[in-house]
């Protein structure tokens, strides 16, 4: 903390307690509920409910729905990670590597940030649907008889790609930004000592990039498992068949869908363990591993 | 081991601004060449050209025997010491000095032999297993010292080593560099912008002014003998007396100053005289006057500066000029000393071109 | 060495081209007429109809959505967007000054509070949350829109990150002139983070604009909907409904739902890309 501080004030309070108000009511408030509700069991109409201990856990996360969901988040998630990290790495380093046009190139690869997972969720399903859709009528032309409104594979297919689409942008500015973080003198180095420039980038720029790398492993992971809800909501709905729903969608469709409030408690509870896990592995190992 | 060779080599960068003139030179096997220059005058960008990481607009570089002007750096078999050492900071000393030589396909075992010989010699044998960011600035150095070594390249290559040092330790790895370079007689090319450095550590020195070589030979040939105006007052330290002067009726003058002993000159045009701090001499001769006005001491020598008098410019400003003297008894401030110096050592340059006329 | 320049080119001119064609096709889609959509598939040149294609969406009502325009969505996007960055810039310099600056009994608690909102981002309490939104009556109101969304720590901790690396000497400087906490906040400390608070409320524009799942089970009324939101139900109408699937209006709203963020972006893509990058914890 900082060595000169103020004491004796009511400013920090004051100060602090918007935040913290906010906090209580709109956080702390419906987790806790969230929680207390998942121990418990409502009836159709919600008038009466009954304190049943894990049996939501249990029937919830034993049950084959929530498995099959949690099978494709996982995988989903390691596949958009590593789609969109490839892809981005790639492009930043060429980005670094130009010298004519590099600050068209770079606008032109950094704008997509801005866009909503859902509209581009919306612009991929008019690009593959049936009627009009020229991605899908390509897709039928490589001879592969493709739907994805009927199979699951051809569904998640759709998805990921859409989903890779909106995030190559992102990992591209901080790529490009840990790239020329790399202090020039030891690249020039690297070219003395070494001739091909695949393996310098191997052996050099990539674990000096390291640091950038596990942050943004940790943000693509968080964003397939959150934020692509407004992809998949917008073109598959997680069908067909439960096919592409992710764990988060799956609350979403359980409570609000389906009002089964005990149930998709105990799914977010569940999820909100593994943010828990990923966070502290984020807090443990990037802060500790890799610091030069 | 080999020779470098640099024809008429330029260097224009894509916005049209020229860095290098057109630069001749040949550089012997096993030669200690120093790039010596004021900032910006072009001498770290030559040294890149011959390393490869500055492409050569014209001309041509030859390393033994070789043009390399289309060869990549990591073929030209050269090895450098950059300025911030450029070590990698995610590998530990011994992966440092290993990279190059893995690079090359050396056996592991040969490699390691190599590694741990060059960190004795370099004495930084204890640190092999540590990262460069627990070292410490001079052990950092011979780090990359020991990473250009092992290589053992055809050519060294020195971008300022020194220049993040504190003064004693820069005076320490000077001397280790020059024993090195000596006891392994490999050609090397060093910059630096420091003229003692470069007085005291090369064979040959090449003064660089402005991308343009203004004079290159063997260091007491550039003291004694300097062919411009910029050679002589950048070579020595305290810096050499330079007195504007006229030739008029057969003598050098100006103000009250009258010298004679000076023949042959233009008659016309302001020129300058250039006499070196130890060349004047107390009470031989009354050929200048000074008025002292400050004393440095050095411990072994004394540096006496003060105004020319009888010289003035058109500001009311006088010339200030310096005496080295030994520890002889000190005049007083505001003394006027009357000193004298032999004629034959000192230079008379033109004022416009710089261009030394005797 | 040429063929090395050109695939970098190649490489970067797929990548330009892999992420901007989308959105182009979407554009030149929006200003044809349904029947050339449905006719020929997507269009990759602009048709003759943008005027009156953007006229219909904009300001007709029930051109697009039922009833609202898109005009009226834009306001609301522009509303949350603004006061969602806004929001949040107040709240976490406020929060972040009072824990960098002020020893008291309750910081290190009160900092773990904060912290714990990254342990719940609103996928997982959105049942719960829209219960409470619900019962404080703040359902459909931009309040309850944006309030629940401001609290989360990003914006904390990004200033507090800022705030740490500001030097103590500044602080001394400040007491010795006699200025209390709160001048010092005010005269000395929020100027100095002048670039850091713009940088950070564009990308919070961005992302407020941006938001769908909160929007979406907030908001029950279509006057309340914001342009993302409109996507998401203009997907449902496209499905539904006898005539032909009005799509051009579709791409004409996923144009006006992309252009401000993209602007915003664009123009000020240096702080952007500044604040963005000066974020990662």
């Amino acid at each position: 903390m900082k060595r000169v501080q103020f004491e004796h004030s009511p400013i920090p309070y004051l100060f602090v307690a918007p935040q913290i108000i906010i906090i209580v009511v709109f956080f702390l408030w419906p987790a806790g509920q969230a929680i207390y509700q998942s121990f418990l069991l409502e009836d159709a109409f919600g008038l009466s409910s009954q304190f049943v201990w894990f049996k939501n856990y249990k029937d919830t996360v034993l049950n084959d729905a929530w498995l099959q969901s949690a099978g494709f988040t996982l995988f989903f998630s390691a596949i958009v990670t590593f789609l969109s990290l490839a892809l981005a790495l790639l492009l930043a380093v060429k980005a670094n590597e130009v010298i004519h046009g590099a600050s068209t190139y770079k606008t032109m690869l950094m704008w997509a940030y801005a866009i909503a997972p859902p509209v581009a969720g919306l612009m991929g399903n008019l690009m593959f649907n049936p009627l009009i859709g020229d991605m899908y009528q390509f897709m039928n032309a490589t001879g592969m008889d493709f739907d994805h409104k009927l199979d699951g594979f051809d569904a998640g297919f759709v998805v990921i790609l859409i989903s890779v689409w909106k995030q190559v942008s992102v990992n591209f500015i901080f790529f490009l930004s840990g790239l020329q973080g790399i202090p020039k003198s030891v690249i020039e180095a690297s070219t003395l000592d070494c001739k091909s420039s695949f393996r310098r980038f191997w052996t050099i720029t990539f674990p000096l990039l390291a640091p950038t790398t596990f942050f943004l492993m940790v943000i693509n992971i968080t964003y397939a498992f959150f934020e692509t809800f407004g992809i998949i909501d917008t073109t598959t709905q997680g069908a067909p068949g439960g096919a592409t729903t992710t764990l988060v969608y799956k609350v979403f469709q359980d409570g609000f869908r389906g009002a089964d409030l005990g149930g998709s408690s105990a799914q977010s509870v569940v999820l909100m363990l593994m943010v828990l896990a990923l966070t502290v592995i984020q807090f443990r190992f990037i802060e500790r591993k890799v610091h030069y | 081991m080999a020779g470098v060779e640099l024809t008429t080599v330029r260097k224009t960068y894509p916005n049209g601004a020229e860095a290098i003139f057109g630069v001749d030179m040949k550089i012997n096997d096993g030669e200690l060449v120093v790039f010596v220059g004021p900032s910006g005058c072009g001498k770290s960008t030559l040294l890149r050209m011959v390393a490869g990481l500055e492409s050569i607009t014209s001309g041509t570089i030859e390393i033994d025997g070789k043009v390399v002007n289309d060869v990549s750096p990591s073929e030209r078999d050269v090895a450098m010491v950059f300025q911030n050492y450029a070590l990698y900071p995610h590998m530990s000393v011994r992966g440092n000095m290993s990279y190059g030589l893995k690079n090359r396909n050396i056996p592991k075992a040969e490699i390691d032999q190599i590694v741990e010989k060059t960190a004795k010699t370099l004495r930084i044998y204890d640190y092999l297993d540590r990262q460069p960011n627990q070292l410490s600035g001079g052990q950092r150095q011979r780090v990359a010292m020991g990473r250009a070594i092992v290589r053992n390249p055809k050519v060294f290559l020195f971008d300022e080593p020194l220049s993040n040092l504190d003064a004693k330790l820069r005076v320490q790895m000077r001397i280790e560099i020059k024993r090195l370079q000596r006891s392994m007689n490999v050609t090397s090319i060093y910059v630096t912008h420091d003229q003692t450095e470069a007085m005291t550590l090369a064979d040959r020195l090449a003064v660089i002014n402005e991308g343009r070589v203004e004079q290159m030979g063997a260091p007491m040939e550039l003291y004694s003998n300097p062919a411009s105006l910029f050679v002589a007052s950048f070579i020595g330290a305290p810096q050499i007396n330079l007195i504007p002067v006229r030739f008029e009726a057969g003598k050098l003058g100006n103000g009250s100053l009258s010298l004679s002993g000076f023949s042959d000159l233009p008659t016309d045009t302001d020129l300058v005289l250039g006499v070196r701090p130890d060349a004047l001499e107390l009470g031989k001769s009354d050929q200048l006057k000074m008025n002292v006005e400050l004393i440095e001491q050095h411990g072994g020598e004394n540096l006496l500066y003060g105004a020319l008098a009888g010289v003035v410019d058109k500001d009311g400003n006088s010339t200030e000029i310096c005496l080295k003297s030994g520890q002889e008894t000190l005049p007083a401030i505001n003394e006027v000393l009357e000193l004298g110096f032999d004629v034959s050592q000192a230079f008379v340059f033109r004022k416009d071109t710089g261009e030394r006329l005797q | 060495m040429n063929w090395r320049i050109l695939s970098t080119h190649l490489i970067l001119t797929i990548g330009a081209i892999f992420l901007t064609l989308p959105v182009w096709v979407a554009f030149a889609s929006s200003t044809h007429t349904a029947e050339t959509i449905l006719r020929e598939g997507l269009q990759l040149f602009p048709g003759g109809h943008f005027f009156e294609n953007y006229n219909t969406v904009l300001f007709v009502e029930g051109g697009v959505m039922k009833k609202v325009t898109a005009l009226q969505m834009t306001g609301n996007s522009l509303l949350l967007g603004l006061g969602f960055s806004i929001g949040k810039v107040v709240i976490s310099m406020l929060a972040a000054y009072a824990i960098v600056y002020f020893r008291f009994r309750l910081a290190v608690p009160l900092f773990w509070v904060i912290f714990m909102t990254l342990l719940l981002p609103l996928e997982v309490r959105i049942i719960p949350s829209y219960k409470v939104v619900a019962d404080l009556g703040l359902l459909d109101t931009q309040a309850g829109l944006i309030i629940p969304l401001i609290a989360s720590a990003t914006g904390t901790f990004f200033f507090r990150q800022f705030f740490r690396s500001v030097p103590d000497e500044i602080l001394e400087a400040a007491r010795l002139d006699n200025a209390n906490a709160w001048r010092f906040f005010i005269d000395i400390l929020v100027p100095l983070s002048k670039t850091m608070i713009a940088a950070i409320l564009i990308i919070m524009f961005v992302v407020g604009w941006n938001q769908y799942l909160w929007p979406l089970i907030m908001t029950t009324k279509e006057e309340n909907y914001t342009l993302v939101i409109g996507i998401k139900q203009i997907y449902q109408i496209l499905n539904e409904g006898g005539e032909l699937p009005q799509y051009q209006k579709a791409f004409a709203l996923t144009i006006l739902a992309t252009l401000p963020p993209v602007l915003v972006v664009l123009v000020f893509q240096k702080w952007f890309v500044k604040g963005l990058v000066e974020s990662e914890k």
